[in-house]
């Protein structure tokens, strides 16, 4: 084994790696972080890059692996978004607001990955406190996507996503509160899945919109993210919203047949928001199910246009209320000058926060407002409803619903900045799951003008186990999941 | 108060919950401890952190709705009351709104009048309180303590059915009553574990709605909330008089002062943008984890008081003080139990000597020296003729001051009564030898000099004579 592939493998190949003794975890450490600091450092993937931290850990890991020990991800590197909390660590949020907050804990996720044996590289860059699309509104500026260097990963988990696409991590952490694993994950071409509601805890990672928040993974195998999820998924005591439903062996039952699957396709995603290249790729990437013996489906989810309004009131009314507790009391940024408590509140948080978190915030105060609440709060919880019902009534025929994950490739960093309503529409098809607390994932379909875009899954409630089954056949008779950007190989 | 005037006052209590941790998190709820060594991660509000609800907390919130007869709301949700404060630390408070655990229920009082009244509960719903500020001994800084936030209140409404602040304290000392009775809060009111707020309005006797109403906060005494309400009333009725308008507003009673003054109006109030949080799950209850409770219930002030004026033979008034705690209910039976005198002589024992020593050393009975068989044993002395009611309460003193059991007392300082006749017949002779002219002017008609001769006999045998035998010999000897 040739020490420069590693970076090119997968977490699978990687743990057989060390157990044939091709190479250590040391060694697989040592070459990431110099990609890291070097080929990757124009990505500006990494907030914060834990050397020293994690070459301790992987000798660590050798030692045990010398022994015969053996655990899930024992001596595999990771890297975390950064806002999941990791003790000691800094966790930003890519927010002014925490540019100084050092966690005294970990997050129930990095917890349960670190007990399995994973190393952290560090922490990825993301969209301020997790509010953005294109990974732009982070305090430590834009991520750039590997494929091309102008234009935007995605977002909000952009770090993450191409961190993994740049092989400068094989796998890392994401969050997905209305498409923040799945658009980042299809922009850079690679695998990204969110989790049911309540299947990874919520504890120890920075609340953006609690309802819909969930933890999932970057890989860059469905394989892969079998492995990844199986580890940190589970029930928590912390969260009360986690759900106390066994983990399956995700991995193990990943060869299942799909002969017979039942798959949805959902009318109202190819209408003229969709690019055509984009359909072809979704289109073509169905045939190949088809040909596995998957049954496609038409199905129709009348309410999901209502999608995107009904999220941008939810999220950014939970929102306003999730980042009161930023006031530079007790942590965090305080701003300096001030002579009374409303200045004080008003100046921090005024100098803390950038512009798309306080245009949610505002949003969510208003919308939360009396006289408001009952034409906005309301109105959009009963539509949430009636979107969860549609799909709902969707899945007592399908076992799976495809479609496009976004209705583009990548678009130029800059683009959409000055205008938020196209920017919130690029997560028009995946925001149907994150409000019906659907699992979701995206895996690598096809390139439109040379950039990858995405396959979206979506499965029922708890029905991981069906979207990796899928996808992972899906990759085991393509190989757009391998194609690596030219830079960085 | 002028008599054209009816007053109408609803309470707002918070009573905190005995719990041992806090409502959301693993801390200590107890009180005195040095700033912020009770508060956790959850508590300070840290990024990440997310509550986990204290089941004891609900369990004691049924206890109380089913102690009021309220009903208890099978689904009920937590919301958040969104506003900025330093010791506030989420920027919002976990409550609850539109679905509160309890709703309805009732609680009788007696009304100025002596009749019994029945005061609507509207709800009871369960809430973390903040933390507070201190502003002493900073250098002229705030400095903020949240071993509080977090910790459990219930917040008790009660429909605006009081008409008068002696009503008003009536109710918040029977609900106080209760929820020790239920062992669900200490009831501390110094420590501001039970505090209330009023809502204080005047309407003239013709007029069918209700006046504007003012709010008085943060009330933590018995003797500070009747003040502020009379306060308050007779502030209302000026304004109305002096053809003014009361404003609706908060406003805060200075007891230093004894005056209310306003803390802000109607428009200045914030718009807390209450909504459910996400964060936690609708709590849902069901029939058999109710009725499980409901065994547990204990037996309650009233029926309790009804019980001791049956079985007992009590006298109404002194049934219900020895109601008012579960304590004194206990201690009261336990030493009608053992003791051999009338109940009615022991309730006396209960509520008057005993009751004073607690008071004037400032102890409960869970602290005092003297215990249930102790008191018997005294009033054991009593029934069985060995000692005096007057000498019993010598003994008593001894006691408390812990000099030993009744029998060691009265055996060691020689208080046992003289009974015997014959001795008793020599001193009232020896009396009557040395007061000559009151003997005289005794039997010339002076009756109440009867009196004297008793004295002097009590007098030369320290009190120890038994006095029903004195008096019968005495009479017999003057006549």
């Amino acid at each position: 084994m040739i020490i420069k592939e590693i970076q090119n493998m997968t977490l699978c190949a990687l743990k057989q790696g060390m157990k044939d003794k091709d190479f250590t975890s040391l060694e697989i450490t040592e070459v990431l972080l110099s990609r890291i600091n070097g080929l990757g450092a124009t990505l500006n993937a990494f907030i914060t890059v834990t050397a020293e931290q994690a070459i301790k850990e992987a000798k660590d890991a050798d030692k045990l692996i010398a022994t015969g020990k053996d655990k899930p991800l024992l001596g595999l590197p990771i890297a975390h978004k950064d806002l999941f909390c990791t003790d000691g660590v800094l966790t930003s949020c890519a927010s002014k607001m925490l540019h100084n907050f050092i966690p005294p804990y970990d997050a129930s996720v990095v917890k349960n990955l670190k007990a399995s044996g994973a190393i952290m590289l560090g922490k990825t860059n993301m969209d301020e406190f997790a509010m953005g699309s294109s990974n732009e509104t982070s305090y430590y500026g834009p991520v750039k996507n590997p494929w091309n260097l102008d234009l935007s990963p995605g977002g909000s988990s952009g770090g993450s996503a191409t961190a993994v696409a740049a092989c400068l991590v094989p796998a890392a952490t994401g969050t997905d509160t209305g498409g923040s694993i799945r658009q980042p994950a299809a922009l850079t071409g690679i695998t990204g899945i969110k989790p049911t509601y309540g299947r990874v805890s919520r504890f120890g990672m920075i609340a953006f919109a609690s309802s819909l928040d969930q933890g999932g993974v970057f890989t860059r195998s469905v394989e892969d993210a079998a492995l990844l999820l199986g580890e940190m998924a589970g029930f928590d005591e912390n969260d009360s919203t986690s759900v106390d439903v066994p983990v399956p062996d995700y991995l193990g039952g990943i060869n299942q047949p799909v002969k017979g699957l039942k798959i949805g396709l959902v009318r109202q995603h190819f209408d003229a928001g969709l690019d055509d290249d984009n359909a072809i790729a979704v289109k073509e990437a169905l045939d190949v199910l088809k040909d596995q013996g998957a049954v496609i489906i038409d199905i129709d989810l009348p309410n999901i246009e209502l999608s995107v309004p009904t999220y941008y009131v939810v999220a950014s009314a939970e929102c306003s209320s999730n980042l009161s507790r930023y006031d530079g009391v007790r942590f965090g940024y305080r701003a300096e000058n001030y002579k009374d408590l409303n200045e004080f509140y008003c100046k921090t948080r005024g100098e803390g926060f950038g512009a798309e978190v306080k245009r949610r915030i505002m949003t969510g105060t208003y919308v939360l407002s009396a006289g408001y609440y009952d034409a906005y709060y309301l109105k959009a919880q009963k539509v949430r409803q009636l979107i969860s019902q549609d799909f709902k009534k969707a899945f007592e025929k399908v076992d799976l619903i495809a479609g496009p994950t976004t209705p583009s490739p990548a678009f130029s960093l800059g683009a959409k900045m000055d205008d938020p309503i196209e920017m919130y529409l690029n997560d028009i098809y995946t925001i149907g799951a994150n409000l019906a607390g659907l699992p979701g994932m995206s895996i690598p379909c096809g390139f439109v003008n040379g950039l990858p875009v995405g396959l979206q899954l979506v499965g029922k409630h708890f029905g991981e186990e069906s979207l990796l089954q899928c996808g992972h056949h899906y990759q085991q008779a393509t190989d757009w999941h391998l194609q690596i950007p030219e830079q960085f190989k | 108060m002028n008599s054209n005037w009816e007053i109408v006052i609803g309470l707002e209590i918070h009573a905190q919950l005995a719990t041992k941790s806090k409502i959301f998190s693993g801390a200590s709820t107890a009180y005195g401890g040095e700033p912020n060594t009770q508060a956790c991660l959850v508590d300070l509000g840290y990024p990440g952190t997310l509550p986990v609800l204290n089941q004891q907390a609900i369990e004691m919130a049924i206890r109380f709705g089913l102690a009021v007869d309220a009903e208890i709301s099978s689904r009920s949700v937590f919301a958040r009351k969104n506003y900025f404060y330093p010791d506030l630390p989420k920027g919002y408070q976990i409550s609850q709104l539109d679905l509160p655990i309890v709703v309805g229920g009732n609680m009788s009082i007696l009304d100025g009048d002596g009749n019994e009244k029945i005061i609507g509960i509207t709800r009871a719903h369960l809430e973390e309180d903040a933390g507070k500020s201190v502003h002493e001994g900073l250098d002229g800084l705030s400095g903020i303590d949240l071993n509080r936030a977090g910790t459990p209140l219930l917040e008790i409404v009660s429909e605006p059915e009081m008409s008068s602040a002696r009503e008003a304290v009536a109710y918040m000392r029977k609900i106080h009553s209760i929820v020790r009775y239920l062992e669900i809060s200490d009831g501390n009111m110094q420590e501001g574990s039970f505090r209330c707020d009023a809502n204080v309005s005047i309407k003239r006797f013709d007029q069918k709605e209700l006046g504007t109403r003012a709010e008085l906060k943060n009330l933590n005494s018995f003797k500070f909330i009747e003040k502020a309400i009379n306060h308050e009333v007779m502030r209302q009725i000026e304004i109305i008089e002096d053809g003014g308008e009361v404003k609706q507003e908060t406003r805060l009673y200075d007891s230093d002062l004894d005056e209310t003054r306003p803390m802000r109006s109607k428009e200045e109030a914030n718009d807390y943008r209450y909504f459910p949080d996400p964060d936690l799950l609708p709590v849902i209850i069901d029939e058999t984890y109710i009725a499980d409770i409901k065994k547990t219930l204990p037996e309650l002030p009233n029926a309790k008081q009804q019980r001791f004026i049956e079985t007992y033979n009590l006298k109404v008034s002194d049934a219900q003080i020895l109601t008012t705690t579960k304590q004194l209910a206990d201690f009261y039976e336990a030493v009608e139990k053992i003791a051999n005198t009338e109940s009615q002589i022991s309730a006396n024992w209960v509520i008057g000597d005993y009751t004073a020593a607690l008071n004037r050393d400032d102890l409960e009975i869970k602290d005092a020296k003297l215990s249930a068989a102790d008191l018997a044993g005294l009033l054991n002395k009593i029934a069985d003729q060995t000692i005096s009611g007057k000498i019993a309460k010598e003994v008593f003193e001894a006691m408390w001051d812990g000099e030993g059991s009744a029998e060691e007392i009265i055996e060691s300082k020689g208080l046992v009564q003289i009974t015997d006749d014959s001795e008793i017949e020599t001193i009232i002779d020896q009396v009557i030898e040395n007061n000559p002219s009151q003997l005289a002017e005794y039997l010339s008609g002076k009756d109440r000099l009867f009196g004297f001769f008793v004295g002097q006999v009590m007098k030369e045998t320290k009190g120890k004579a038994n006095p029903q035998k004195v008096n019968e010999i005495l009479k017999n000897k003057l006549t």
